[in-house]
């Protein structure tokens, strides 16, 4: 067990290092080269030429390249163009929003998911078996971002139920302590701010959402449909055992395998789909950080927040992947 | 966003692919016949290719019937349009849909809109399934004929299919244009460069299947080429789900485009219509005219769902073991 | 209606005295069963075409017939395992006073596992693949003995140990994969027998083993039967297996049975020309090297619908006119013994029976 970890790490490194080299190398290529990184587009050519050379960047490529890589070790990833701060900070500051709005997203995506894709598979060729093939297609056409400003012009602005932007209402006090907003009120036994903090999560997380209800529902109803005409859920039935047990031991535990593999792949896009999220509601967590860095052209804070997503996509993704193999007794390793 | 997850959806293309790797005399050159039955009576084909056909049209014919041009700034200049108080008119009996924010036709933006999404949505596809097809071919190809040299080979190049993986598919866009720039072309590669680990896993599978099927090992044994193999034998048979993935991935390359667009990197000129311009742009506007997110949202929603009825409903027409 | 487990012998006695007394009343009236397929968009499949037999309590009965016969179909429906959608069923099967085709599902599902069970076909994907084997056994028991989790253990380590499983507490734990195919069939016959079915259905239980396994096997069921005279229903297509081990065999053609018979007559004087071609069929070790083999000419394809006549009748050698225009009914002769065939072959001391009687 404690082998298949490290040779699954170990398989991650060419990866995360050709990852890093080509990033390294898009920040050699950006419009206006790397002194961008520190100046923006200002400054005079003079100017410019200095910081060139202050960064170094009059040493051969390789040289650049393991002062990187070094620098990249020790956790500095530059620092913001816009507000001067490391970028490190910066997203250690937003990632508890980001991270409180995909785990809520994810709940909703699993929650109804799970439940819709085993009962349409149930109930095939029904009404609500049609619907749910039917809304799940339909789901990933709809762009995020737009289901976001409707959510938000129908259920906020307009109705008034949920509040339109924001992690927290400007009235609460609450008091932070670990920066997960709802977690902090939590454990603050201030009620009436961790509800605040979920309510302004419920419609975000809701746009969010949306694409991985409709392929987790589809997913299911497919596995659960497969699972259903296998011949030991026959010799379940044939027993003469009750339905709870076929449905829980035979049906569903075969079914949910490949479905829990793709929750892993799912975080991907719900956290790309953060950043466009976000930026509608003005949720204060990395997304809306990428989204507004992009039109700032503050490179540092892109390219540093993209090499955290990708890690913590590729570290979620191993954890699945190992998961799975304590799940299925086939796969496991003697 | 990609359609679906790499990983389950590979699968189900890997088996596809297998399947069509069984030789065209086995089943009769009927699999592509079998398969056009079945699409004919599928109501979501049906459906599907109408909108498909819809689109096309107005594409190709649309922009020679539209009563307006689409960046005459009519409005505006009739002070009939003032967005800064708020002012933008609705639909009427001479603006089917209105004007939009800078005293456009929206109707004449829409129809004329449908032939640069077309557009964006095709080229893109093709970067995307060349690239891919090119990169999984090869990789496929070494690892199942080249023996050891060739093994090596694959994982390389599976490798750098595997990095882009790393990042999930809006981020990897958001990196290519950033890079580029924002222009039209950029968009048409970045969404392109999502859909590349896409087609080259699908392809690489499919010639794996192919190169260790039994009918290829008859054909060496005769004494045929490796590349006359290739050729008159794996090609065609790979081309089935290929094609399905195509139809899928037009479908989420309008809408990624859109995403690209929202956030700055796309076309920046405002005047070209383009249905995931129209939709990033008027998302200033949403609270004084929802109609005019709603109506190229709407297209592109149609849209994006005909393909991908179509797209379903052609593979399981190809394979009905793949019925969902 | 709990079982006890009781001794073995007990129930044995017990089990002889009924026989001797309930001749008249069988443990299972199978009567002119028919389950028809009909899908959107394919054709009406008659699977099961009036299909009558009895089974009595201890009788081992065979169901013989090549694929695509109904054999399978037939336990299927009398078990209620058929999906609902696109399935018509019709007919009776009567057990123990009740028709199972009437009851409702909570019923059916109290009587399978406990009344009747039943054996599949590929022992590895009847079996679910992630949950451990002792588990499978002890649901059962858990189920319809209602034992607690402790002594289902139990019990179900003396159930593999009885089915010739080695070490059986280790195999509590393992999972299907890491058995070989011929224990995870006992396996599967350890959770039939679990709880003391009074009939136990076997379909084609062999067919996915290795020949010496199979021989292992049927005789694991047969010593089951006998010990705890259990009823058993055989189906298969290998006239070897049924020769070893049926009592009486009915032989099934396109979805009807054509002859029913008890072993020793069926095969030293099969009467249904189907049967005759069936023995016919089979290679000899005695036989010269130069005898050709003869197999029944045509194929399952070549069928007639039964009611246009006798469905056997384009490969029959023995056909006349008379096979052609309406299907022969069920013909009784003494000893138990019918055949539906207008033209059977007869041994030359035997006459046919005078009237045709149309037997359930």
């Amino acid at each position: 067990m404690i082998r298949l970890i490290l040779r699954r790490l170990l398989q991650l490194v060419p990866t995360l290092f050709g990852l890093s080299l080509l990033l390294f190398i898009w920040l050699h290529r950006l419009p206006g080269g790397p002194e961008t990184a520190i100046l923006g587009e200002r400054g005079t050519p003079e100017l410019r030429e200095a910081v060139r050379r202050s960064m170094g960047l009059d040493q051969p490529l390789w040289v650049q390249y393991g002062r990187f890589i070094r620098r990249l070790f020790t956790g500095d990833l530059g620092a913001s163009i816009q507000t001067k701060r490391p970028v490190w900070t910066e997203f250690a500051e937003r990632f508890p929003g980001t991270f409180e709005l995909t785990v809520v997203a994810m709940i909703i995506a699993v929650g109804i998911g799970i439940p819709l894709g085993y009962l349409a598979a149930r109930r095939r060729g029904t009404w609500l078996d049609t619907l749910s093939v039917g809304g799940s297609l339909l789901g990933i056409c709809i762009p995020i971002f737009f289901l976001a400003y409707m959510l938000r012009l129908a259920f906020s602005v307009e109705l008034g139920w949920f509040p339109a932007t924001g992690r927290q209402s400007v009235g609460i006090n609450a008091t932070r302590v670990t920066g997960f907003f709802v977690f902090d009120g939590l454990i603050t036994r201030e009620w009436d701010a961790a509800w605040d903090a979920l309510w302004h999560l419920i419609l975000p997380a809701i746009a969010l959402a949306s694409i991985p209800l409709a392929i987790i529902t589809r997913m299911t109803r497919a596995s659960v449909l497969e699972v259903l005409g296998e011949d030991y859920v026959r010799t379940a039935q044939a027993k003469g055992l009750t339905q709870r047990v076929v449905r829980g031991r035979h049906v569903l535990r075969n079914a949910l395998l490949p479905v829990v593999t793709t929750i892993g792949l799912l975080t991907g896009g719900l956290l790309s789909g953060a950043v466009l999220t976000e930026t509608v509601f003005a949720f204060n967590g990395i997304g809306h950080f990428v989204a507004s860095s992009i039109a700032t052209r503050d490179y540092p804070v892109l390219m540093g927040f993209i090499l955290i997503i990708a890690l913590i996509y590729v570290l979620v993704n191993l954890v699945v992947d190992i998961s799975y193999t304590l799940i299925d007794p086939r796969v496991r390793v003697r | 966003m990609s359609v679906l997850t790499p990983g389950r959806k590979v699968e189900k293309l890997d088996r596809l692919a297998e399947l069509a790797a069984a030789p065209a005399h086995e089943r009769g050159a009927s699999l592509w016949r079998e398969a056009w039955r079945r699409l004919r009576h599928n109501p979501s084909a049906i459906v599907g290719a109408a909108i498909l056909g819809l689109f096309v049209l107005v594409a190709a014919f649309g922009p020679f019937f539209v009563p307006y041009g689409p960046t005459d700034t009519i409005g505006v200049a009739s002070g009939e349009v003032r967005p800064a108080a708020g002012v933008i008119p609705g639909p009427s009996a001479e603006h089917w849909l209105g004007y939009d924010h800078l005293g456009r036709d929206e109707f004449s933006r829409m129809v004329v809109g449908a032939r640069q999404t077309l557009l964006v949505g095709v080229v893109a596809t093709l970067i995307g399934m060349t690239a891919g097809c090119i990169l999984g071919g090869i990789a496929g190809a070494a690892q199942g004929l080249g023996g050891r040299w060739g093994r090596r080979v694959d994982t390389v190049l599976m490798r750098a299919v595997d990095m882009m993986l790393a990042l999930p598919s809006l981020l990897l866009a958001i990196s290519i244009a950033a890079l580029l720039g924002p222009s039209l072309t950029t968009v048409m590669i970045a969404v392109g460069a999502i859909a590349v680990p896409i087609f080259a896993r699908l392809l690489r599978g499919s010639m794996i299947a192919q190169a260790t099927s039994e009918y290829v090992l008859a054909a060496t044994a005769l004494g045929v080429r490796k590349h006359r193999i290739a050729l008159s034998h794996i090609v065609p048979n790979s081309l089935a789900p290929v094609l399905v993935q195509m139809t899928l991935t037009l479908a989420t390359a309008i809408i990624e485009a859109a995403a690209l667009s929202f956030l700055g990197l796309g076309n920046p000129d405002p005047s070209t219509p383009e249905w995931g311009k129209m939709l990033a742009d008027a998302q200033r506007y949403i609270e004084i005219s929802p109609g005019l997110a709603i109506y190229p949202a709407t297209a592109i929603i149609v849209t994006a769902f005909g393909f991908t009825l179509l797209g379903e409903a052609m593979r399981e027409a190809l394979d009905p073991k793949l019925r969902t | 209606m709990a079982r006890q487990s009781g001794s073995i012998a007990a129930s044995v006695s017990e089990r002889g005295a009924h026989r001797a007394e309930r001749r008249g009343s069988a443990l299972l009236d199978v009567a002119d069963l028919s389950v028809t397929f009909a899908h959107r968009g394919a054709p009406t499949v008659h699977a099961v075409d009036g299909v009558s037999f009895t089974v009595d309590e201890g009788e081992v009965v065979g169901l013989v017939g090549e694929s695509g016969c109904g054999k399978s179909v037939t336990s299927l429906a009398i078990m209620g395992l058929l999906p609902r959608r696109g399935v018509q069923v019709s007919g009776r099967a009567v057990f123990d006073g009740r028709d199972l085709l009437t009851l409702s599902d909570d019923e059916m599902r109290d009587i399978r596992g406990r009344d009747i069970a039943m054996i599949f076909q590929d022992p590895l994907s009847s079996l679910n693949p992630i949950v451990p084997i002792g588990v499978q056994v002890a649901e059962v028991l858990i189920r319809h003995r209602k034992l607690d989790r402790a002594e289902a253990r139990r019990e179900s380590a003396e159930l593999l140990d009885r089915v010739g499983i080695p070490d059986p507490q280790r195999r509590l734990r393992e999972y299907p994969h890491q058995l070989s195919g011929g224990m995870r069939q006992r396996a599967l016959i350890a959770m039939a027998v679990a709880c003391r079915p009074r009939l136990l259905i076997a379909d084609e239980p062999t067919t996915a083993l290795d020949v010496t396994i199979q021989a292992q096997i049927l005789e694991l069921l047969k010593s089951l039967v006998r010990e705890s005279g259990t009823a058993l229903i055989m189906i298969t297509h290998d006239l070897g297996v049924v020769a070893g081990m049926c009592d009486t065999i009915n032989v099934l053609y396109a979805g009807r049975v054509v002859e029913t018979a008890s072993r020793r007559p069926l095969f030293a004087e099969p009467r249904h020309p189907y049967t005759v071609g069936l023995l016919g069929s089979i290679p000899r070790l005695d036989g010269a090297r130069e005898d050709k083999l003869r197999p029944i000419p045509g194929s399952v394809r070549d069928v007639l619908p039964w009611p246009d006549g006798c469905a056997f009748a384009p490969r029959c050698d023995r056909r006349v006119d008379a096979c052609v225009g309406e299907p022969p009914a069920m013909t009784a002769a003494p000893g138990g013994r019918a055949y539906r065939c207008v033209n059977p072959v007869l041994a030359v001391t035997t006459p046919p029976a005078a009237l045709a009687k149309e037997q359930p």
